[in-house]
């Protein structure tokens, strides 16, 4: 059989049925919030808006992390740092934004940098009052980092825990860097306070309804991105590379470019997402590099379902849901508990994750089918090559 | 560097010594490949048969000696797994490995000689050239009937003609084969071994098999390891009658 159309290949069901509902979400939640009275019972609220963003954006974050853990086998337990240094990048072109409406009132030095007595901005916060050009380091610097850290790693042919422990330990560094005051970052208050991104006040409602609706765009985008590589040859030689690496090795693949290039993909979109995020939740911090977020990042996408691109995207909506509605009660200690809970039972109970096993379900439900008609029907005498 | 060697032959290993932590899995192997031969392998379990693949294929660096690849003109030990493969060298495992996730369709693909690259296989179309070559070589290794299955679903006969059938697509000059036929029932081995006959029609092949009947059944010339060197070379009846052979191998 010849392969399909290039676009029927990149849109199946489960895809099309993606796109679509987070369509439908990006148009109704600005819809609902803005043009509905603050009283009426359809009206949603800007908390709301800023959540859902908030999770468009772990969505984005978990999307990166399954292209190279549930395609190429890559664990990657570091993937927070591509996220809070895309982050870092947006803190800054906000932080320049801000200019003279600071504290001490300095039209060039953010508030941290007049506090600490630092009489000029630093080199490498030279260009970030620019928009292209800061959002250009926020693929940038994941991108360079991941290619750097990829290079070394995956030409020495690190793989398997040992990989998931140094991606633990970039991390960690990075965390320990980012608090130090004179590493130029607003050591641990991190950047906040932002005014406005383009001229918008970032506070506003309609500000927070674009973001929401860009958030929703990009991840549209990067899903279409991971679905065509994928669904590519390529994306066929990494699924070969993470159930048989020497396999692919010996039909002559290149395999550590081929896991350079994905894992470099991977880091730019987590970057994106730390980007989106920064302004809709009005602050970041070092606490971003914590290696627990990265390893629950982790969890979503265990929980969606791994190798599936919509399920990684499900587990973060739904396990950040599950952490907005518990952590806001009478259980809100025992969170981390449910956590770690729901991580164990889903590797033991539900190893696919939610996807995957309704993937698995639906399979085995045409199987039967297959059964029941072959057995209704006799059998087809064996291939005449037999 | 040593100058090239001249030698007619298509695999030259001259001196090959491998040891890991003391133990000397090669001792100054020697043996030559002639263009379009198939040869067998044969040897006690630890003799370096696989050893001796490992250094072919650029996964082990030889401490001694020279691999010489095409008649003396590529030094294989200056190259990695992915350079000689695609030099034209396949190697099927011990343990049939083929993608299990793929369909066989797929697992051919992937094997087909083609660009390797990453930009490549990204903006990739099949072609009915392609899909010609996959029929041709599934014709081949019988499989044909099979080509939309998942490769996991396949018996481990089945997967051991697939791996086959992966070499074949990739077009290599030179197949090293490692038992070909482990775990397989007399009907296949028998047809694995008309397989391989057929495939040496057209490229050299190194068969490494424990099991006789399957090596006598190929009738080209054996060479026999032993403790990581040759330890006799020639027809089946020669070596299978040679002393040193039966008291360390075959036994009485």
């Amino acid at each position: 059989m010849m392969s399909a159309h290039p676009l029927i290949r990149l849109l199946d069901r489960g895809s099309t049925l993606f796109l679509i509902l987070l369509g439908a979400f990006a148009i109704a939640i600005p819809v609902l919030n803005l043009l509905m009275p603050a009283g009426s019972a359809l009206h949603v609220s800007t908390y709301f808006v800023a959540l859902f963003g908030k999770y468009v954006c772990y969505g984005l974050l978990a999307l990166s992390i399954d292209l190279i853990w549930g395609y190429v086998g890559i664990l990657s337990l570091g993937h927070g740092a591509f996220f809070a240094l895309g982050g870092y990048a947006m803190g800054m072109y906000l932080m320049r934004q801000i200019g003279d409406r600071g504290v001490y009132a300095n039209p060039i030095l953010p508030d941290f940098m007049v506090f600490l007595n630092w009489s000029a901005l630093p080199i490498f916060w030279y260009g970030f009052q620019n928009f292209f050009y800061a959002m250009l380091m926020v693929l940038l610097v994941p991108g360079l980092l991941a290619f750097v850290f990829g290079w070394f790693a995956f030409r020495s042919r690190v793989t398997g825990v040992y990989l998931s422990i140094i991606t633990q330990a970039m991390t960690y560094a990075l965390l320990l860097g980012f608090f130090r005051n004179n590493f130029g970052f607003g050591g641990n208050n991190g950047l906040t306070d932002f005014k406005d991104i383009l001229g918008f006040n970032v506070q506003a409602d309609g500000t927070r309804n674009a973001l929401l609706v860009i958030s929703c765009l990009m991840l549209a985008i990067c899903f279409l991105i991971c679905r065509a590589i994928v669904t590519s040859k390529f994306g066929k030689v990494l699924i070969g590379i993470r159930d048989a690496e020497s396999r692919t090795r010996f039909l002559g693949y290149r395999v550590e470019a081929y896991k350079l290039f994905v894992f470099t993909v991977s880091a730019c979109m987590a970057g994106i997402a730390g980007a989106l995020y920064v302004p809709q939740v009005g602050i970041i911090n070092p606490g971003e590099f914590a290696p627990a977020n990265s390893i629950e990042a982790v969890i979503w996408v265990a929980v969606g379902g791994r190798g599936t691109l919509t399920g990684a995207v499900l587990g973060a909506f739904v396990v950040n849901y599950a952490k907005t509605f518990f952590t806001s009660g009478v259980l809100a200690p025992y969170w981390l508990f449910m956590l770690g809970g729901l991580f164990i039972g889903t590797t033991l109970f539900m190893p696919r994750g939610i996807i995957g096993t309704y993937n698995n379900w639906r399979a085995n439900q045409a199987d039967k089918k297959d059964a029941a008609r072959d057995n209704a029907v006799p059998s087809a005498p064996p291939h005449a090559a037999e | 560097m040593m100058d090239k060697q001249t030698t007619s032959a298509l695999l030259y290993l001259d001196g090959v010594s491998v040891s890991f932590d003391g133990f000397k899995a090669l001792n100054e192997l020697s043996f030559i490949v002639e263009p379009g031969e198939m040869r067998a392998i044969i040897g006690p379990n630890g003799a370096g048969k696989t050893t001796m693949m490992d250094v072919i294929t650029g996964k082990t660096r030889p401490d001694e000696g020279d691999v010489f690849f095409e008649e003396g003109t590529v030094d294989l030990t200056k190259l990695d797994e992915t350079e000689i493969a695609t030099l034209g060298i396949g190697r099927k495992f011990q343990k049939p490995t083929v993608f299990e996730m793929h369909t066989v369709e797929d697992n051919l693909q992937l094997s087909l000689k083609n660009d390797r690259s990453v930009r490549a296989t990204l903006f990739w179309q099949s072609s009915a050239d392609q899909e010609k070559r996959i029929d041709d070589v599934l014709d081949i290794v019988r499989l044909k009937h099979l080509r939309q299955r998942v490769a996991g679903s396949l018996s481990h006969g089945q997967k051991q003609w697939l791996e086959i059938a992966m070499l074949l697509a990739q077009d290599p000059k030179l197949l090293l084969v490692d038992e070909p036929v482990a775990g397989m029932t007399d009907v296949e081995t028998m047809q694995t071994a008309e397989l391989l006959r057929e495939i040496n029609k057209t490229k050299t092949v190194v068969v490494v098999e424990h099991d006789m009947a399957f090596v006598r059944e190929l009738g080209v010339k054996v060479t026999c390891l032993h403790e990581g060197s040759v330890l006799a070379e020639g027809t089946i009846d020669d070596v299978s009658t040679n002393d040193r052979v039966v008291e360390v191998y075959l036994g009485r």
